[in-house]
């Protein structure tokens, strides 16, 4: 009994560095915890575009369920998970009920390797980026056998179209990313590495982001990688294989209910993923903005405070409007729900202002602010761009991005050699 | 891409007949279920991967048959049934068909209804214009400009709202003049509306006009000659965007247009994007030609004198207005009695929508819709 104890004790304390041996126990706790997350982004993630969409196109957007719509997407997911399961007679079944499931496997699994912070994540492989990019392009095969599956035209189209842009995309986006991770080689032993902790810890230690390593070169092979990455999660303007107007649906157009709801799902962790991506390939990952000229122990403090006073921020927004709110009565319970919401955001804010979960959760923070940055991004887009056409979109994969992948590819390559061997030797 | 100087001949229409069952064609239905077929229209599209070979339009699932109904109704009766017809464009319907029972009964209505009846007219004819904006920009993905047109549409339908109490199918004329006085500070609020209007163009042009991915997907797309636009019957800013000067309201002149100063916009390539400036500037056009009417707002009767039962002289009569869309005709054919004997309506959207098949061709799937949008099609108007 003791010695059962002893060794659980001994689990728990172990190393809890993502990677390092003997730390199953926390990586069970990271999986719930980034999954739980993940669920609670995707739901406040289709919360934000619907309202920030609506208030671009002068509209108001979901009011109706919950203060300001605030319930509205669990509203939706209770509908989609309440609704009639619909499979097309013609249909291939298996084929049809695998497709979902692979399609949000694939979104889902990529968040394996994603670091939050130097020791939050799930595992830390030595070839995590690969491991990503493998992951999140097996994707389009869920796509395709939707669509052939469904038996059914517009989702055929949807799907050849899908795979057709997904792969053409791959290359552009391996070439920036190979771009970037030559990068993480300028250091001392010369070795790069392909783990996405180490790509972070490679920008830290070079006192740069690589989004202006090499200016322009980092910032080239970032702009090819954000162009990818939105085509690659088929959203607007390279949205062409779920085309509303012209496709109905796309791929997804004969599946319903909840079958449905997982490609609703697989798309927004799907979109959260690559920015992921992009974060930590560019955009320094866990690190806080300014790290060179802004250090020293003042501002050290004045960053580990920005969580704390981020949650009391939309806190107050939350008070603000639940002072604005009509004083009728039929609005009474929700005047109090938004108070409410505000009371719970406010208290988060406060605990984050403790000065050991302060520093626990800096690191979070800001992966997960330069994440948001890049979904409002999406939601910018998809209420100013028209759709490409699909000529159009192939063009710009093969005869653009491409072209300028290689570029910056053996552009940085060169720049690198020649500050290796000639100006630092 | 269609080459511009394609005529009719050139095209194999025949091979539209050829069979359905050859191995590399998709043979998919658009419609009549659809978001983008505006309404109830559906398109048989032969494709060969994206490529359209051929398309053909099966309409008719809105028919309800208007001219019969105009044949069992008396004259002043069957106004209010026009306006079902291109119901975003209500008032040009009820235009024409005044106009012509007037011709038929060779009355003329008094200078200050005539004012007003440009008014409203050359309104309706923003108002469908940013309608047609708004969805085919939302077609062809764009789904802000949409919002911002309705925002904007909204001002025109509370003038008319105020006007004669009806927002769409206004009936706002009577055969002879109008049945209601203008209510006070009409002037006033038209002209406010235009100065609101005015920038607001400017604001869908800067979203719209030099977008990148816009002209691209609209350049070069749909392209259809002024010669084959001729063969079709296609009126309107379609025929003009393909370089024909032809517009009802300067070559026959109908109310009182002539006394206005306006410049009919024309295009030159005969693209979708140059029906989307055509229909840009006709906006700004529209915006001078009511300035000028207001401004000139003449005293006076609004009624001419008409019979309460109105038996027009056995008689047939053709006339034509320009509506927002093209050439909307009217033919009635009267035989003395109270009711039509045969009312013929000429809608602009059933004639132009036959060039869809010509101007598809050989371009992709994403181009139809494209092309449905740029045709400002009105099911309404084409099944009647």
């Amino acid at each position: 009994m003791h010695e059962i104890l002893q060794y659980i004790s001994g689990y728990l304390t172990s190393d809890k560095t993502p990677g390092a041996a003997g730390n199953m126990f926390w990586a069970l706790v990271y999986i719930m915890l980034v999954f739980g997350g993940l669920s609670v982004a995707v739901i406040a993630m289709n919360w934000l575009e619907r309202k920030i969409l609506a208030h671009m196109q002068v509209r108001l957007g979901p009011m109706r369920v919950g203060p300001h719509g605030l319930l509205q997407p669990i509203a939706d997911a209770i509908k989609l998970l309440l609704k009639e399961d619909i499979m097309p007679a013609e249909a291939d079944g298996f084929v049809f009920w695998m497709a979902p499931l692979i399609v949000v496997l694939a979104a889902f699994t990529v968040f394996v390797v994603v670091p939050f912070g130097p020791t939050h994540a799930i595992t830390d492989m030595n070839i995590g980026i690969l491991f990503m990019l493998g992951v999140s392009s097996l994707s389009v095969l869920g796509i395709v056998m939707a669509g052939w599956a469904s038996n059914s035209h517009y989702p055929l189209i949807g799907a050849l179209r899908s795979s057709a842009q997904m792969v053409s995309y791959e290359v552009a986006m391996g070439l920036a990313v190979v771009s970037a991770i030559l990068m993480t080689s300028l250091n001392a032993t010369g070795t790069g590495t392909l783990s996405m902790i180490g790509i972070v810890q490679a920008q830290q230690a070079q006192g740069e982001w690589f989004i202006f390593k090499f200016f322009p070169l980092g910032l080239i092979a970032f702009f090819i990688f954000a162009v990818a990455m939105v085509a690659e999660t088929n959203r607007a303007p390279f949205d062409l294989a779920e085309a509303e107007s012209e496709l109905t649906a796309g791929f997804h157009t004969e599946y319903s209910g909840f079958r449905w709801s997982l490609f609703f799902l697989a798309e927004y962790s799907a979109m959260i993923a690559v920015s992921s991506i992009a974060v930590t390939l560019w955009l320094g990952g866990w690190l806080r903005p300014f790290p060179n000229w802004l250090s020293g122990s003042p501002w050290d403090q004045i960053f580990s405070f920005f969580p704390g006073v981020t949650f009391l921020f939309f806190a107050a927004i939350c008070f603000f409007n639940t002072v604005r709110m009509p004083k009728h009565p039929l609005f009474r319970i929700q005047t109090i729900g938004l108070a409410g919401f505000g009371v719970v955001l406010g208290l988060i804010g406060l605990i984050l202002f403790y000065p050991p979960i302060s520093a626990w959760v800096q690191d979070i923070f800001w992966f997960s602010a330069k994440v948001a940055g890049f979904m409002y991004m999406y939601i910018w887009y998809r209420g100013t761009f028209p759709r490409y056409r699909f000529d159009q979109l192939m063009q710009m994969g093969w005869k653009v991005l491409l072209p300028m992948g290689l570029g910056v590819l053996i552009l940085t390559a060169s720049v690198a050699l020649l500050q290796e061997k000639i100006w630092h030797p | 891409m269609t080459d511009p100087n394609t005529t009719l001949s050139s095209l194999d229409l025949e091979a539209h007949d050829k069979t359905y069952l050859d191995a590399n064609e998709l043979v998919i239905n658009m419609g009549p279920q659809h978001p983008a077929t505006h309404g109830v229209l559906r398109v048989i599209l032969r494709l060969d991967g994206e490529k359209v070979l051929g398309l053909e339009c099966v309409i008719g699932y809105l028919h309800r048959g208007v001219e019969k109904i105009g044949e069992h109704r008396t004259y002043t009766m069957f106004n209010p049934y026009v306006d079902r017809m291109d119901y975003v464009a209500a008032v040009s319907n009820g235009l024409g068909y005044c106009e012509t029972v007037e011709k038929l009964l060779n009355v003329e209505a008094p200078p200050r209804a005539q004012h007003v009846r440009v008014i409203l007219t050359e309104l309706n004819r923003i108002a469908s214009h940013q309608l047609w904006l708004g969805t085919h920009a939302l077609d062809i993905g764009a789904i802000t400009p949409l919002f911002y047109t309705f925002r904007d549409r909204e001002e025109i339908l509370k003038i008319y709202e105020k006007y004669c109490g009806a927002r769409l199918t206004t009936h706002a004329f009577r055969i002879g003049g109008l049945q209601y006085e203008t209510y006070t500070g009409f002037e006033k609020e038209v002209k406010n509306f235009l100065t609101f209007f005015r920038p607001k163009i400017d604001e869908y042009e800067e979203l719209l006009t030099t977008n990148r991915i816009w002209v691209e997907r609209t350049k070069n797309v749909g392209i259809i000659s002024a010669a084959d636009c001729i063969a079709f019957g296609v009126t309107g800013p379609v025929l003009r965007a393909s370089g024909v000067k032809w517009d009802l309201r300067k070559a026959q002149p109908y109310a009182n247009y002539k006394n206005f100063d306006f410049d009919i916009p024309i295009g030159e390539n005969g693209d979708t994007y140059d029906r989307y400036l055509v229909r840009m500037a006709e906006m700004r056009q529209s915006v001078r030609i009511i300035e000028q009417a207001v401004d000139a707002l003449p005293e006076g009767p609004i009624m001419a004198k008409v019979p309460k039962v109105m038996k027009p002289p056995a008689g047939e009569v053709y006339h034509s207005i320009e509506a927002p869309k093209g050439e909307l005709g009217y033919f009635i054919v009267s035989d003395g009695s109270t009711q039509p004997y045969r009312v013929r309506v000429r809608p602009p959207s059933f004639v132009n929508l036959q060039a869809l098949d010509v101007m598809c061709r050989g371009q992709l799937v994403a181009d139809v819709i494209a092309v449905i949008g740029t045709l400002d099609i009105v099911l309404g108007e084409v099944d009647r």
